[in-house]
């Protein structure tokens, strides 16, 4: 674990140095240390932004020099509030974990060929027939690696190795919302309509980014997930109802 | 607190409920002409950057703070980018106005309104932004701010993603633009155009070849000695496909030791990184959140105004300081800024 600056107003708290040969591990490490992070509230911490192997923490040097010490040791200062905010008790490190676990989100998908448009490449490149390539895709478990690229672009760990494909030599001007991609050893869903690189095997009729909800996106980084192949059918009768619950709603539902 | 157009703390009360209203419009401001790319921008958006949220914000947002404070706003109001210029905005009751940025040619009717000095605008005086001499971009404030709904703890408009600012979009032709409620004492006290204005270098940062401080990257050593020399001596040129995102520059090639992948990392305004083909990309307030490239170094907070004036064609070098000196020049920035601040008040009141 190093705490490196990236710029003065952030840093980067390096968990861990490799992301494959443990990344169930190494995503619950990165979450852990997001959470207490954002529990800690230290003063001056505007944002956090975890990302496979790292947490980076974003901050207001004037604010953080408000907070006590020198001009020259802000950064000091403040990795050192990083460091003790990080190395809690380990009854709570369990409990941490634990909760964040539980979390399960089912995309239905929709692998016709109109959406799958990559399909083929990806069977080409795998030497796999495309109804396996769904199979595959459709049958893996994965998890919210990060959030980024574009707001809430999902990155999802846990792509079966063998369906693993390059990205496209020049990538798609625009790519419509909700398309799900493959992109070397990752997956993952394009929620608003961008450029793109990944290997566009179905679409989703979920909307994964709502500016006007609070959090506005479906997923977070460390939820697992699942999908569902769907019918071209279903996906246009789900794409009229789907809406994002809010946090409120969800908490309500569960009163 | 002069104004009530300040960002709400709780992002509960953001947003959806304010965005979906059909609230009547009060007061607005006619866009007569929306110019080459005018958006709604306050300070940026905070606290979503976990789901992949880009800060957004003016991309000097010490311009914008300094043209807030001139109109008596509180300094994280909204206010206008305005790009390459062009805008022509017609008011409809009285405010102040104030802008700082590039070296830009600005008009209300006949009369010339330099950076950083404040006017008095009354019902249909129209204040035309022509093109600047040097730099990209300035700030608008209007007393009372740019009065768009707040979406996720701001008014800054995502240009990537659609939302916030003016229906998630830049400016247009005959856009009615809200305007927020202030003090009545804010504007008459507003003279025709003051005399009195802040510092040059914060009201008009813009230069044509700037060198602009950096502190070193976290990937600083993925790159060898000689090309880590030519970074810090060559200058480089601002290519034409640079936008909110980022400048995009072109000189001597930035070749990496090995081409191995990096894993992706949170990445902010003021980094520079370097994709495969070696030609770095600074980034600016529009940029994405994780990104993959190597970081060569990051550009300092207090010169990202300096930054944010880069066009086409310019040319810019790299000077380096530590990150020590970095944040004595940004402290010793806000103590001055704190000082103007208690000037302006007295000078007002």
């Amino acid at each position: 674990m190093d705490i490196i600056p990236a710029g003065d107003s952030a840093l980067i708290v390096r968990v861990r140095e490799q992301y494959e040969n443990a990344p169930e591990e190494t995503l619950d490490e990165v979450l852990r240390i997001f959470q207490l992070l954002q529990r800690a509230a230290i003063p001056g911490v505007i944002e956090l932004a975890p990302a496979y192997t790292s947490v980076a923490v974003f901050f207001d040097p004037v604010a953080v020099l408000k907070s006590g010490g020198a001009a020259h040791g802000i950064f000091d200062e403040l990795a050192a509030k990083i460091q003790s905010a990080i190395t809690p008790a380990s009854g709570r490190r369990r409990r941490l974990t634990a909760k964040r676990a539980r979390r399960l989100i089912e995309i239905p998908v929709c692998y016709d060929a109109e959406f799958g448009v990559d399909l083929d490449r990806v069977a080409e490149h795998t030497k796999l027939p495309e109804h396996e390539v769904i199979h595959l895709h459709g049958t893996g478990e994965y998890r919210v690696a990060c959030i980024g690229f574009v707001p809430g672009f999902t990155f999802l760990a846990g792509l079966p190795k063998n369906l693993a494909t390059p990205r496209r030599d020049v990538p798609r001007k625009e790519i419509p919302p909700g398309s799900v991609g493959i992109g070397g050893a990752q997956t993952g869903i394009y929620p608003l309509r961008s450029p793109g690189g990944w290997n566009l095997i179905g679409r989703t009729p979920l909307k994964l980014f709502d500016a006007s909800k609070t959090p506005p996106t479906l997923l977070s980084p460390g939820d697992r997930v699942r999908f569902r192949a769907i019918s071209r059918d279903e996906f246009e009768s789900l794409k009229n109802d789907m809406v994002i619950p809010t946090e409120a709603e969800e908490a309500d539902a569960k009163r | 607190m002069r104004n009530a157009n300040v960002m709400p703390r709780d992002p509960s009360t953001s947003a959806s409920a304010r965005a979906t209203a059909d609230e009547p419009l009060g007061i607005t401001a006619v866009v007569e002409r929306a110019g080459f790319q005018t958006s709604v921008q306050d300070l940026g958006r905070t606290g979503f950057r976990q789901f992949g949220v880009s800060t957004s914000g003016a991309l000097d947002p010490f311009a914008l703070r300094v043209a807030n404070l001139l109109v008596g706003n509180d300094e994280s109001a909204a206010g206008l980018e305005i790009t390459l210029g062009g805008l022509q905005l017609r008011f409809e009751d009285e405010r102040s106005v104030a802008w700082c940025g590039g070296e830009f040619d600005v008009q209300i009717g006949s009369r010339a309104l330099p950076a950083g000095h404040v006017a008095r605008v009354h019902r249909g005086n129209e204040l035309k932004i022509g093109r600047a001499e040097i730099g990209c971009r300035c700030w608008l404030a209007i007393s009372g701010g740019i009065d768009t709904p707040v979406v996720l703890n701001s008014r800054s408009t995502d240009l990537r993603a659609n939302f916030g600012g003016l229906h998630g979009r830049t400016l247009r032709d005959g856009d009615q633009l809200p305007l927020g409620e202030f003090q009545a004492s804010q504007v008459a006290a507003t003279e025709d155009i003051s005399s009195w204005t802040g510092p040059h270098d914060w009201v008009s940062p813009a230069q044509r070849h700037p060198a602009l401080h950096f502190i070193r990257g976290a990937d600083w050593h993925c790159f060898n000695d000689s090309t880590l020399q030519r970074f810090k001596i060559n200058e480089f040129s601002v290519s034409s496909d640079s936008d909110r995102m980022g400048v995009r520059l072109e000189g001597v090639e930035l070749k990496r030791n090995d081409e191995a992948d990096l894993i992706s990392q949170g990445v902010a305004p003021g980094t520079i990184q370097v994709p495969p083909g070696g030609k770095p990309i600074l980034l600016l307030g529009d940029c994405q959140t994780i990104g993959g490239y190597p970081k060569i170094a990051h550009v300092i907070t207090i010169d990202l105004g300096i930054a944010a004036q880069l066009r086409a064609g310019d040319r810019v070098r790299f000077l380096e300081v530590s990150l020590q000196d970095a944040y004595r020049l940004l402290i010793q920035r806000e103590r001055d800024l704190e000082r103007f601040r208690i000037g302006l008040s007295l000078q007002t009141s």
